[in-house]
């Protein structure tokens, strides 16, 4: 599939700090491709290059093969920017905002499928500043949208939103991704990420800490599988720690808490089979890419 | 939910109007909307104008006004304060508050750019101030007898002028200012003196010298005092109708050297 998007090696610096250190991705046609990292890793900064309202330092930056800056006239035909900090005058209603942003575009969606398929059409009447959160970022969605975008890019898209709310949102993102449209979902949400990702970037500290699908980057983490169950008879702790694909055993009271790798509940069942053992309240833990990337960039996500 | 497949013919935009017009549109009932300009910049002077109308006292002439008489002279007194409320107090206004809020950044990514939401609410504020103009005209004369500008075209020259030198004055305001607040506090700070020197208080004409040279620099004392030549059957002279120009090329061009978008 060709690349929409190429980055390489952005740099970008404000006054009083480097905001990007060094980040190259690509991103291909029709995925949803995540951005992801904690606050103040520079997310924002590289989506803004990439969208072409920020001038970068160093580093090449092309979008369906434009460049943001000089070609920008054209790029805003072909991406649609949903920004964090981007509001509507407070008096202008739901239907005046989408069919006014949808005059704009040389070839717009129908912007009243649009509002109705994000659930605004009841809201056509209402003034911006009567909305609700969830409500004021689907329309934002909706103005993202509106003018038929090859490329979306989506800044923190459900923040501020409940999780209902947040639900609806990852479904409505999934059905543009089923009409063909590339986005670019920038976010600091693990959930979100796994849910809707094909691939992602972890950004941490300006730089780019690694680029696979969610999964890849679980595996990536090795971190162990934890496997937690009470016997229903008494069980020798030899029995498990001699298999290979076990690294460690503990107990807290009746519960046994077997550590090891991807085989190790296969091995581990197999042998409380084979010793007519019931491996009552059985829970497993899978690594999750919160972990995962707590282990890649050896820092916490939402604390900061 | 089908949000896709929604491609819409893509004759519909251009049939039903461009974009720019579409944006004067849009800001034009948003102004209307927002009731500073319609009240303050159009209610209030209407008023005032009808109040001052049924005072007697004023239809005595003022000294050194050339026949005037007090309430002749607040017709144009009233067209400017008009233009000056919408101007320097509602124009600046909204636009820093959309610079805050990331209305312009928005237009930012869009194909019409923000430039274009500048110039729609210039446009916008415009419109209001010539409708209100007109009205005033046609309640002063209809309704208490002010006869037109003897000199309709020296009139209608001044006019444009006084609006651009004071929407300029307004954009340099919002270039400036740092936020909706500042915009909002600099522009009504600046409209009282202003407002003084077009004669709102006092008629320029029985201000002191020293008072009367400082009001014909400023924008509505320039602006005052071409009305009045036009009032009276003359074409304005050049000095009033070079300080209004001189305003309105100077301050927008500071206004689009220093504007910050965000």
């Amino acid at each position: 599939m060709p690349a929409v998007i190429e980055v390489r090696n952005l740099h970008k610096r404000y006054a009083d700090k480097v905001a990007v250190e060094d980040v190259s991705l690509t991103v291909q046609e029709g995925e949803i491709f995540g951005i992801l990292g904690p606050n103040g890793a520079g997310k924002t900064t590289s989506v803004e290059c990439i969208a072409g309202l920020r001038t970068p330092d160093r580093g090449e930056i092309k979008v369906c093969g434009l460049n943001p800056l000089r070609d920008r006239a054209e790029l805003t035909r072909r991406l649609g920017v949903q920004l964090q900090a981007g509001q509507l005058p407070d008096r202008l209603q739901v239907a005046e905002a989408l069919e006014l942003y949808a005059s704009f575009y040389p070839e717009p969606a129908d912007w009243r499928a649009l509002m109705h398929g994000l659930g605004l059409a009841d809201k056509a009447r209402t003034a911006y500043a009567k909305l609700s959160g969830g409500q004021k970022q689907r329309l934002s969605i909706a103005l993202a949208l509106v003018g038929n975008p090859k490329v979306a890019i989506l800044d923190e898209l459900t923040t501020g939103l409940d999780p209902q709310a947040r639900r609806e949102t990852w479904e409505l993102i999934e059905n543009v991704r089923a009409g063909g449209v590339t986005i670019v979902l920038v976010t600091h949400f693990m959930e979100e990420a796994e849910r809707l990702c094909d691939r992602l970037a972890l950004i941490d500290g300006g730089r780019v800490v690694a680029v696979d699908t969610p999964a890849g980057l679980t595996e990536r983490a090795r971190i162990e599988q934890r496997i937690q169950f009470r016997p229903s008879r008494p069980l020798a702790d030899h029995l498990l720690t001699g298999l290979p694909e076990v690294s460690g055993l503990t107990r807290r009271g009746e519960l046994v808490i077997v550590s090891g790798n991807d085989n190790a509940l296969n091995a581990v069942t197999a042998v409380l089979a084979r010793n007519r053992i019931v491996a009552e309240r059985l829970r497993v833990e899978q690594a999750s890419l919160e972990e995962a990337f707590v282990q890649l960039t050896g820092g916490r996500l939402d604390s900061r | 939910m089908s949000v896709l497949n929604t491609a819409a013919p893509a004759a519909a935009p251009a049939a039903s109007g461009s974009a720019t017009w579409r944006l004067i549109k849009a800001e034009s009932r948003l102004s209307i909307r927002d009731k500073v300009g319609p009240l303050w910049g159009v209610g209030c002077p209407l008023i005032v104008l009808i109040i001052l109308g049924v005072v007697p006292a004023l239809r005595e002439p003022v000294e050194a006004a050339g026949g005037l008489t007090y309430f002749d002279l607040y017709v144009p007194v009233l067209i400017l304060f008009n233009l000056a409320i919408l101007a320097m107090t509602a124009l600046p206004t909204t636009l820093a508050g959309y610079r805050e809020n990331g209305v312009l950044r928005r237009m930012q990514t869009t194909p019409i750019g923000p430039a274009r939401v500048l110039s729609a609410q210039l446009a916008a504020n415009f419109a209001i101030a010539l409708v209100a103009t007109v009205l005033f005209l046609a309640v002063a004369g209809l309704g208490f007898g002010v006869d037109l500008p003897r000199h309709p075209v020296g009139f209608i020259l001044s006019w444009l002028l006084a609006s651009a030198a004071l929407l300029a004055v307004g954009l340099l305001i919002t270039a400036l200012s740092p936020g909706r607040g500042a915009a909002t506090a600099i522009g009504t700070v600046l409209f009282f003196p202003m407002m003084f020197f077009a004669g709102l208080w006092v008629p320029v004409a029985q201000m002191p010298e020293m008072l009367q040279t400082i009001s014909h620099y400023t924008p509505l004392g320039a602006g005052m005092q071409a009305f009045q030549e036009a009032y009276l059957g003359h074409f304005p002279s050049a000095a009033p109708l070079l300080t209004l120009a001189a305003y309105a090329a100077g301050c927008t061009i500071i206004a689009i050297r220093w504007f910050r978008w965000e």
